[in-house]
């Protein structure tokens, strides 16, 4: 079975960049739009892996972490795509309970190398 | 779906974006602070800044970074947001527009030198940090993404075959000690201790001293430590890099002399290495598959990438699985596509006339699955035509940038109206109206709109009004641009007009036709142009447009007043209701859309005016008569009003009873361009085909009524 991911991020050309690659890694990917949209795809549902934008309308991506760890799931890997690689930033993401991050823009080496360090 | 494909959404994507921030930036004018709205701006320019650096537009990466970091200073309330500041938020935004529109198009990037600064000046003008920040280069190194990705598998398999730590003398030692937070977060210990033997590394030791009693173990605790030397030809970022996501004192990295312990301590690596697998897989709270067995150190297999990679061997059709279904509510279309199933909708209804004609002609034209066809045809194409609709909002969302600069260029002040944007019309109609659109507002505010001074002085506001709208009005869709400027000035115009020839000095013209004498060709050259309207386009090229898209334009002004251009336009180009009547021995179709009546007239309502000129009177009100058959030089038809039937058309021009022999039907008929498979005729707005496969004419009601109201108004000036 091929390990699946969701993508959660309001671009729509994000998502698909993000699915070309992941797809390309062999991985499924399952997407959502925002905070909000994901919760309700994640309900009786988990994937491998979340990995999240941080702005977006509606829920944005430190709200769907919160509320993903808040429902118990505390060993779902998630990573938060950033735009910024600032300590700051980092600090940020792991308060907020993320697993790890993926500084925009990833080459895919480096998608799958965060992958790698996270993804059970 | 390839780079270029995405890079496509992505520029679509930019589109919605800077559309919604003109909302945004909207909203923010008339006091609006709500911080969503602020959100809104800053969540769409960092957006772009994303995809930005995702394609290699550099440039406009590092121009969003820079408005990007003054919009979060705004919006995290560290600056509050002045009119001053707006104007510089806003005046960014025209740069930005720039920005995108020549990465989309392969341009030079625009100067955006000068706009940086204000940028900067204005997020560093009350914070030390973020003067700091604004100081930092601009731009991250961007890393240009490949076409395809197959350049990762090829990576990983590097990774598989780098040196396997033979040459451990002067390597890396390395101590991690994941701690307390081991599995925080979802975090896996051990998925970083088999990247490191992917470099080439090997577990010499696992600590075990602070493991404690089975009862007082915390699950999400890691109590276990490793030593691991690695060969001193791995970089010490790759190093680091495998720890990037947990705290930075989880590892010591020193760079020593390597203890010859190879011998043994592969065993020995391999137990502990098992050690610590068993570890958090019995402490995780979901089951994870027994882990596969490290490979013997001198040769490690990559492991952790094993799957991916076997999976990826999997036949490709299967990789979008259900599960990966997109989520989105709207789909994008390719426009090829839509215009392809608008076609064969087109030829449907054609091929459904038919079929009824044929059935009619064998007695059959009364089947009730006939009349559900037609239905169903209908719905199909109403449908069809619906998928083409947009809101005007694409096109109305340009105009306060346009009317931004305007101010900047005239000095004049105005305000913008708008009203109606959510209107939806064709795709095609949304995108070509943008051009005279533009034109007639540079006219409004240039020709229209005074300058303050003088408006004052006349007792208006200071401030001028555009006031742009859209609505529906019978199966139309018209889109006005009004100003409460001087109106037009028919002394002058006229003046021109017979300066120019269009006129003879003599002419006796109505109000309503000196107005429309600035859409005759060549009246707007050379005295009127200015910098704003005057780019060499004139009045008659925006009615030509206009009437390319099956639009009519008409004006109305009053002097000191102000004027107001309505356009009015088909919502679709492509179907049209249509009475089908009988000219001689030609089929005609007359949009139904400009019919008033039909009537049979008898003696008494008709009036010879001079040598060939009949009236209809209707009600009291004359409408000229026009004969079809003599005006596209028909024969056979009808000669005698009596006998004919008279259709009371209405067009740009007014009235006018257009006389045909008999009304056969009425139906939809889909339009065929003439002009693409024959030449345009005057008089003859395109054609169609109809069920018994005959081609019959469309008529061009606007250039036959002003035939027809020309021809009247002369005689009856003349008698």
């Amino acid at each position: 079975m091929a390990k699946t991911i969701m993508t959660v991020d309001d671009s729509p050309s994000m998502r698909m960049l993000l699915r070309v690659a992941l797809t390309d890694l062999g991985y499924s990917v399952v997407e959502a739009e925002d905070g909000v949209h994901a919760l309700e795809k994640l309900d009786g549902f988990q994937p491998d892996l979340l990995i999240t934008d941080i702005n977006m309308p509606r829920m944005d991506g430190f709200g769907l972490i919160s509320e993903v760890r808040g429902q118990g799931r505390r060993s779902l890997p998630i990573l938060v795509l950033t735009t910024e690689s600032s300590d700051e930033k980092k600090q940020r993401a792991r308060d907020a309970g993320a697993t790890g991050w993926i500084v925009k823009p990833f080459h895919p080496e480096k998608l799958a190398a965060a992958i790698r360090r996270v993804l059970h | 779906m390839d780079l270029d494909a995405i890079q496509q959404i992505f520029f679509q994507e930019c589109e919605e974006g800077l559309a919604a921030m003109e909302g945004n930036f909207a909203q923010l004018r008339d006091g609006d602070r709500d911080s969503e709205t602020i959100n809104g701006v800053f969540r769409c320019v960092h957006s772009i800044k994303g995809g930005a650096g995702a394609f290699g537009h550099e440039r406009l990466q590092a121009y969003t970074h820079q408005y990007e970091t003054l919009l979060d200073l705004i919006r995290n309330g560290t600056l509050e947001l002045t009119p001053a500041l707006l104007d510089v938020v806003v005046g960014a935004f025209d740069v930005l527009a720039d920005h995108v529109a020549a990465a989309r198009d392969g341009d030079t990037p625009p100067a955006d030198a000068a706009m940086l600064e204000r940028l900067m000046a204005a997020a560093g003008g009350d914070t030390a940090p973020a003067a700091a920040k604004a100081a930092a280069p601009a731009a991250a190194p961007v890393v240009a993404i490949s076409d395809d990705f197959d350049d990762l598998m090829s990576m990983l398999g590097d990774v598989a075959q780098s040196e396997d730590g033979a040459d451990a003398a002067n390597g890396w030692r390395l101590r991690f000690a994941p701690g307390a937070k081991a599995f925080e977060h979802g975090a896996e210990p051990l998925l970083l201790l088999r990247e490191l033997t992917m470099l080439g590394g090997k577990v010499t030791t696992c600590d075990r001293a602070e493991l404690p009693t089975l009862e007082a173990i915390e699950p999400e605790c890691g109590y276990l430590a490793w030593d691991v030397s690695l060969p001193a030809s791995v970089a010490e970022d790759d190093i680091r890099a495998v720890f990037e996501f947990g705290d930075p004192s989880v590892i010591t990295l020193t760079r020593g002399d390597a203890e010859p312990a190879m011998a043994e301590d592969s065993v020995d690596a391999l137990f502990d290495l098992l050690d610590s697998v068993a570890a958090p897989a019995a402490i995780v709270e979901e089951p994870t598959p027994p882990p596969p067995a490290p490979a013997p150190a001198p040769a490690p297999a990559p492991v952790a990438v094993a799957e991916p990679v076997e999976e990826k061997a999997a036949p490709r059709s299967a990789a979008p699985s259900p599960a990966a279904a997109p989520a989105a509510q709207t789909i994008r279309v390719d426009l090829d596509k839509l215009d392809r199933l608008v076609n064969l909708v087109g030829e449907l209804v054609i091929t459904q006339a038919m079929l009824a004609q044929r059935l009619a002609e064998n007695q059959m034209g009364g089947i009730s699955e006939l009349s559900d066809l037609e239905h169903l045809t209908r719905e199909l194409q109403e449908s069809t035509m619906a998928i083409r609709a947009q809101p005007m909002k694409t096109v109305f969302s340009r105009v306060p940038r346009i009317i931004r600069e305007l101010e900047g260029e005239t000095g004049k002040r105005v305000r913008l109206d708008i009203e109606g944007e959510m209107t939806e019309v064709d795709k095609t109609v949304v995108e070509r109206i943008g051009e005279p659109l533009t034109h007639l507002i540079r006219n409004a505010v240039d020709h229209g709109l005074e300058m303050p001074d003088v408006r004052v002085a006349n007792g208006k506001s200071a401030e001028g009004v555009v006031r742009l709208s859209a609505a529906h009005q019978s199966g139309r869709i018209v889109i006005t641009v009004a100003d409460d400027g001087q109106g037009i000035n028919r002394a002058r115009v006229k003046a021109k007009a017979i300066e120019k020839g269009i006129i003879l000095p003599d002419a006796v013209l109505s109000e309503e036709e000196i107005d429309n004498l600035i859409f005759a060709p060549g009246f707007s050259t050379a005295a009127a142009i200015t910098n704003v309207s005057g780019r060499g386009v004139g009045m008659d090229v925006v009615r030509k447009n206009i009437q390319a898209l099956g639009g009519r334009i008409g004006i109305q002004s009053r002097e000191g007043f102000g004027s107001s251009f309505s356009l009015s336009l088909p919502l679709t180009l492509a179907v049209l209701d249509g009475m089908i009547v009988t000219v001689g021995d030609q089929t005609f179709v007359i949009p139904l859309s400009h019919i008033v009546e039909s009537l049979r007239p008898d003696e008494v309502a008709l009036s010879r005016l001079g040598p060939d000129g009949t009236l209809l009177d209707v009600r009291g009100a004359y409408v000229p008569v026009l004969r079809i058959a003599d005006y596209l030089g028909i024969d056979g038809a009808e000669r005698n009003a009596t006998d004919a039937v008279l259709i009371v058309v209405e067009g740009d021009h007014g009235q006018a009873a257009l006389l045909v022999d008999t009304i056969q039907d009425q139906r939809q008929v889909v339009v065929k361009s003439l002009e693409a498979n024959y030449q345009a005729i005057d008089g003859v707005a395109g054609a169609t085909i109809l069920g018994d496969g005959r081609v019959a004419l469309i008529a061009d009601v606007d250039a036959l009524t002003s035939r027809g109201g020309r021809f009247v108004s002369r005689s009856a000036l003349a008698a």
